[in-house]
């Protein structure tokens, strides 16, 4: 072997041994932070419950598994479809599709009114866009509580105005979640939009007008498929959280509309069953990746095509 | 359509941006007709209302005053998708999730034209514009001349009444530009559509246009053909931006027969074309084109006399830098012959020979 060839082997494991060093730190992270506790949980899912929550260490069982979607009869041991955790989780799903839906058509204009603006009064409308992350989510939940109850500000105007005779029941129903969900979630769906329709060239809609595109016709050929990479990464911002969603449906969805969330939190706390409650948040880890795999589909999907 | 009505004719339209102090009169009340299947250009330079008066026609902007007739009827206020104009866009703005071919289709499609005349009409632009190989190519992986003719058959596949061309040829290199300007000639011709032509670039306006008009300012200062604008220039500007020449101030003595005798500030005197309908008095300015005077070396006739500055050698021709007496410059540019060698050197006395009928007024 020549000399030089000996220094570039050893110019090459140097590099490596580098590359280690200088993602160590990262690494460390995720290990500890991410995928440590993951595998705790992944455990606790398949061990036996104690009676006072915790688990029975190193007892296996599919138990914790089992009741996510069945349930025994307490008397005649007969087993059913758990209605309750089904209910549940098509309601998590069922609002997170409706957020996401309602902050995208609140957050498209929204996002196409701040892009279109001069260069140096964006900056100033994405800061107002920014406002609400100031405060605890727990306060401004309280806040929209105050605004929604029967007794609060939208009811006591409308009944002021003689729009109404009795104040619509809005707290504690699903709609309420979902509107607080979307006031919560906007701006993450708005910031991505945003991107995309900043990178926008409206030139593209000039001369989608110039032939013959009426303006609806010039948002859905030519504008919504140039920031549909925005829409995607919006939808998923909002999507993956408003589905792990906890304070929100707490607060406003009271005791009767719980989320996948509550259900988690249960039955770590009163319903002392651990195993289940790990087996439910590995569930919605599972609908959290599902999600995000539709996701790199749909946005290679845009790559591929332009091969086409 | 009768042929006296005009493709486009543009009454007194005026634009104005903005408000109270940040105005700006983009256009004022500029007043144009262009004439059915007509290479029409408007040339000037960058900031003198040529595009704003294009998207004026096209519909982007809307005007402040005046009227657009469009074979009579005032398209001013209708929206750009109302209008049976076409725009060719100095960024050829093609749609870059859509191959050649869709990017072609788009405008029949928007007017709901039938699928199968819709794919007739596609291939016949792709043939049209030689593009017949690329159809099913994304628009980013083809050069900048062929995004240009993709550009242009998208434009053309509606069959517009008016073809808009902004500035389409500038993002081109010169040996592709002088190719585009033959084939926009000849697709123009093929396809008999009234062009208006927007450029800064004042050789491609000559080579291309059956009319031009030269715009300064938000206004336009002449209208012509190129030979018109070029040898007859009515304002300095015009003579000043079309071409070179040499500007002489002087003093009136007398006129007869379209012809001025003007005594010269810088010395001397000469006879100048006037142009038509124009009766001045008193001091004027005269043009001449550095290609119509020569220099004068021996004790020949001359009309003017000066210092030689500066010699420089063009391949074609040579320009001789004259400072005359009263300080004005003045450019003699001489064709070489296949030997030719003046062999002067700068720093001598030089006399100046005016061609004959070279000079012409200007209405300053």
């Amino acid at each position: 072997m020549g000399r030089a060839a000996e220094i570039a082997q050893s110019a090459a494991r140097r590099d490596v041994r580098n590359r280690w060093w200088l993602s160590a730190p990262a690494l460390t992270i995720v290990l500890l932070g991410a995928i440590a506790p993951l595998f705790v949980v992944v455990l606790y899912s398949v061990m036996v419950k104690g009676s006072y929550g915790d688990v029975k260490y190193w007892q296996f069982s599919g138990e914790g598994w089992f009741s996510v979607f069945f349930e025994r009869d307490m008397f005649d041991n007969t087993l059913s479809l758990a209605d309750a955790h089904v209910s549940i989780l098509w309601r998590s799903v069922k609002l997170s599709l409706l957020t996401t839906l309602v902050s995208l058509v609140v957050g498209f204009p929204t996002a196409y009114f701040i892009a279109t603006q001069d260069r140096g009064k964006r900056d100033l409308w994405l800061f107002l866009i920014t406002i609400p992350f100031w405060t605890n989510l727990l306060i401004r939940t309280f806040a929209i509580q105050e605004v929604f109850r029967n007794e609060g500000v939208l009811n006591s105007s409308l009944l002021w105005l003689g729009l109404i005779d009795q104040p619509i029941q809005i707290m504690f129903t699903e709609f309420a979640i979902m509107l607080g969900m979307v006031y919560v979630y906007l701006p993450l769906m708005v910031l991505p939009l945003y991107a995309s329709l900043e990178k926008f060239d409206f030139r593209l809609a000039e001369a989608a007008s110039d032939l013959y595109a009426r303006p609806a016709r010039v948002l859905r050929r030519v504008i919504i498929p140039a920031v549909r990479p925005g829409i995607i990464a919006g939808s998923i911002l909002v999507f993956i959280p408003s589905l792990g969603a906890y304070v929100t449906p707490k607060l406003l969805g009271g005791g009767k509309s719980l989320m996948l969330g509550n259900l988690i939190e249960l039955q770590f706390g009163q319903g002392r069953n651990w195993p289940l409650g790990s087996a439910l948040s590995i569930t919605l880890t599972a609908m959290v990746m599902l999600a995000l795999v539709v996701y790199v589909r749909a946005t290679s999907k845009t790559g591929d095509s332009s091969r086409g | 359509m009768n042929a006296s009505v005009s493709a486009i004719d543009i009454r007194g339209v005026s634009k104005v941006f903005g408000a109270g102090q940040h105005a700006f009169t983009a256009l004022d009340d500029v007043s144009v007709a262009i004439r059915e299947n007509e290479f029409f250009t408007l040339l000037g330079p960058s900031g003198c209302g040529k595009t704003t008066l294009l998207r004026l026609i096209a519909g982007f902007e809307f005007p402040t005053d005046g009227e657009i007739l469009l074979s009579g009827k005032d398209i001013a206020l209708l929206p750009p998708y109302d209008r049976p104009v076409n725009t060719v866009f100095q960024s050829y703005a093609l749609f870059p999730h859509m191959s050649v071919a869709q990017n072609i289709a788009f405008g029949l499609e928007m007017q709901g034209r039938p699928r199968a005349a819709i794919a007739a009409r596609v291939d016949e632009m792709l043939r049209l514009v030689h593009m017949e190989d690329l159809r099913n190519r994304r628009t980013s992986d083809i050069s900048g001349g062929q995004q240009q003719r993709v550009a242009l058959a998208r434009a053309l596949a509606p069959a517009p009444k008016v073809l808009l061309l902004d500035e389409p040829l500038s993002a081109l290199d010169y040996k592709l530009r002088k190719e585009m300007q033959i084939e926009l000639k000849r697709l123009q011709h093929e396809t008999g559509i009234t062009f208006i032509f927007v450029t800064h670039d004042q050789e491609e306006a000559l080579t291309m246009s059956d009319r031009i008009a030269v715009m300064s300012k938000g206004r336009v200062l002449q209208v012509g053909t190129p030979h018109e604008i070029y040898d007859s220039p009515r304002v300095r500007f015009v003579a000043d931006f079309i071409g070179e020449a040499n500007f002489l101030d002087g003093r009136l003595l007398r006129t007869a027969a379209g012809e001025a005798r003007i005594a010269l500030s810088c010395g001397g005197e000469i006879d100048a074309r006037l142009p038509e309908g124009l009766s001045p008095e008193g001091q004027v300015t005269a043009m001449i084109r550095p290609e119509h005077a020569e220099i004068v070396t021996d004790g020949g006739p001359r009309d003017l006399e000066g210092t030689l500055e500066n010699v420089v050698y063009f391949g074609t021709d040579t320009h001789f830098h004259v400072r005359l007496g009263s300080g004005n410059p003045f450019v003699v540019r001489l064709q070489n012959g296949p030997s030719s060698s003046i062999g002067l050197m700068p720093g001598g006395r030089v006399g100046v020979k005016i061609d004959e009928a070279a000079a012409k007024v200007l209405r300053d």
